[in-house]
């Protein structure tokens, strides 16, 4: 008897040794419960994984963190607080109707968010909750979650933002706080955000990307990028024209909207685009008019140089566009620093978003 | 006599003297209302009251009579539907005058399905993209004019209630899941993204699912996935479909039967 507990002992501790020794060495990983690893590297180029199968992209870390997995609509407690739980998802789902206020488009929020915010790949709300309050370049300052979601209204909802202490406003960080229940704070989660695709092989090209367009996206968005309705709301939402997210939304960048489509689209079938045709389709998409920028000062071209130094076409064309990113990768390969960051020395990027400029 | 024809007639007089004054207070009265509630009306004389509202009872009578008559009459069904044409059977020797089809031997509700749709499906048939024993011949055998006339007809009924053949509670509310949420684990998404909420469909590409006999989802969801219905736009429903288990696609279908028929009101 007393054999067999030393050997079961000694199982345990070796399982024990064996498990810590490929774990990075982050003085940050201290703090995160057991059940997670922490994989936040700022900056760098990170592969679709989680639950989104993307094809050709490797893993090239050399641990796999367990998924973080939210809680199911089901698990929504009965007291006040659910209640609470309740209108943010509400909210969520049916901007429309449960904002209106506050909306000036077409648009909900679970449009992008998909999974009413919980999957990965598809900026998950569970993960961006822990990752406030950050510094993000955006807005020049330390944003919270509240005002972060206000930028959403503004940007996204092309609309007006509700009060951080309105009571849609309270609804929403409730629900954002409820799906990330468990989750470590600070920690930038697997499935954070967009899936940040390597450099296309041949640069994006407008031609190629409407037939990805045709083939691929006109069956659910409409030919002219209008979205479908269904009993007078959008069942599928509109990519571009005035009903759609404004040139001030994270979504109008190319490179975002390419992270996107490659891991989430078509609709249930994320990873069947190749990157190629996923970059083609985001230039040609973002190429379109949307509602104007809120931030618009003087003149398209100034308005430009101060928000808009990022692969978009916001006041450029295709090859102005071309011109920028040979200056910007030249920069980078330079200064080997990720595009979009300050250049700071690596670890004084902490407390950074991770989204680039938005 | 108590009342003596003379007393009567007086009685008359002071009768009619007092209904006149009546009419008078009554009018009066009904005037001091409308000048409360709505003061142009007080602008119409009351001699015109009687016509105006006597038209307007006429106009909506006739307009009730009008939509009666709409309702009860839909577009009479054209021939193929009840005669068939050769080897084209009568639509509604399977699938009914009413377009409710029949839960036990599979054949599909057609009532209320987007007309482009079914005329797509035909043509899918002829081509080999869908395949059913029944159907593949007939289809083939359809002309355009008829198909398209057919199509017609049975997009432009109401679903008739069908009968949901399983009730287990735990069955339907693991299909309800799925409809209303969907399957993230495995990417699949809710039914009700693409089909619209409620099933109720988006026309032309997404048809109706709410209200259809579970047989025939169950036989449709098991064809994508076996690759014997290789029609759907973008493989989306293959997608779908090799993702759900056996028991999920039973449990959807169930749910989606217990849909029943108009649109429900929220």
């Amino acid at each position: 008897m007393n054999k067999s507990i030393q050997y079961f002992i000694s199982a345990f501790a070796i399982a024990g040794i064996v498990s810590g020794c490929d774990k990075p060495s982050r003085e940050a990983a201290k703090s995160a419960p057991v059940a997670l690893t922490n994989n936040a590297d700022n900056g760098q180029s990170r592969s679709a994984d989680g639950s989104t199968p993307v094809s050709g992209e490797g893993d090239s870390k050399k641990s796999t963190p367990p998924k973080f997995v939210p809680p199911a609509e089901s698990e929504i407690p009965k007291n006040e607080y659910g209640e609470t739980v309740l209108m943010g998802r509400n909210i969520f789902v049916n901007t429309q109707q449960y904002a209106r206020n506050y909306v000036g488009n077409g648009l909900n929020c679970a449009n992008c968010h998909l999974d009413n915010g919980r999957k990965a790949d598809s900026a998950p709300l569970w993960a961006a909750y822990v990752l406030y309050p950050a510094y993000r370049k955006k807005t020049g300052q330390v944003d919270t979650i509240q005002s972060r979601i206000q930028g959403c209204f503004r940007y996204s909802m092309n609309g007006k933002p509700p009060a951080s202490d309105s009571k849609e406003m309270t609804a929403l960080v409730t629900y954002h706080h409820w799906l990330a229940k468990g989750a470590p704070t600070g920690i930038k989660l697997p499935g954070q955000g967009f899936v940040e695709l390597p450099k296309p092989d041949q640069k994006p090209d407008m031609a190629r990307g409407k037939e990805v367009y045709k083939n691929n996206c006109v069956l659910c968005h409409g030919a002219n990028g209008e979205g479908t309705k269904a009993n007078g709301k959008y069942a599928f939402p509109p990519l571009w024209g005035k009903d759609s997210f404004n040139w001030g939304a994270g979504m109008h960048r190319i490179n975002t909207v390419a992270g996107f489509v490659k891991a989430n689209m078509p609709y249930g079938r994320g990873g069947s685009l190749s990157d190629q045709e996923a970059w083609d389709v985001a230039l040609f998409i973002n190429s379109h008019e949307r509602p104007k920028d809120p931030r618009f000062k003087v003149s398209i071209a100034q308005t430009r140089d101060q928000y808009h130094d990022e692969n978009c076409l916001y006041g450029r064309t295709p090859e102005e566009l071309e011109v920028l990113l040979e200056k910007k990768s030249k920069a980078q390969a330079e200064d080997k620093v990720s595009d979009g960051q300050a250049r700071l020395a690596p670890g004084q990027l902490e407390g950074y978003s991770p989204a680039t400029a938005h | 006599m108590k009342n003596p024809p003379q007393a009567m007639d007086n009685q008359s007089d002071v009768m009619q003297k007092s209904i006149q004054k009546m009419h008078e207070k009554n009018g009066a009265v009904a005037t001091q209302i409308r000048t409360i509630f709505c003061p142009i009306t007080t602008l119409i004389p009351q001699r015109f009251w009687k016509r105006i509202l006597l038209s307007i009872g006429q106009y909506t009578l006739a307009t009730l009579m009008a939509m009666a008559a709409s309702i009860a009459v839909a577009e009479p069904p054209p021939s193929i539907v009840t005669k068939g044409s050769g080897a084209a059977v009568a639509c509604a020797s399977c699938h009914g005058i009413d377009g409710a089809g029949h839960a036990k031997d599979g054949h599909p509700a057609l009532a209320q399905l987007p007309q482009t749709y079914m005329t797509k499906q035909i043509a899918d048939f002829k081509s080999g993209t869908r395949s059913n024993p029944l159907m593949t011949p007939i289809a083939k055998a359809l002309s355009a004019e008829d198909a398209e006339s057919a199509a017609r007809y049975y997009a432009r009924l109401k679903r008739p209630e069908i009968k949901a053949t399983t009730m287990d509670p735990a069955v339907i509310a693991r299909g309800k899941n799925i409809a209303i949420n969907g399957a993230w684990d495995r990417n699949v998404p809710a039914c009700f993204k693409c089909h619209a909420e409620g099933g109720l469909g988006i026309a032309p590409v997404f048809p109706r699912i709410a209200g259809q006999h579970a047989a025939y989802l169950v036989s449709q969801l098991q064809a994508w996935k076996t690759g014997a219905r290789t029609n759907d736009p973008l493989k989306l429903m293959k997608t779908v479909a090799d993702k759900l288990s056996d028991d999920e696609i039973t449990a959807v279908s169930a749910y989606l039967a217990t849909l029943g028929t108009q649109e429900k009101k929220k």
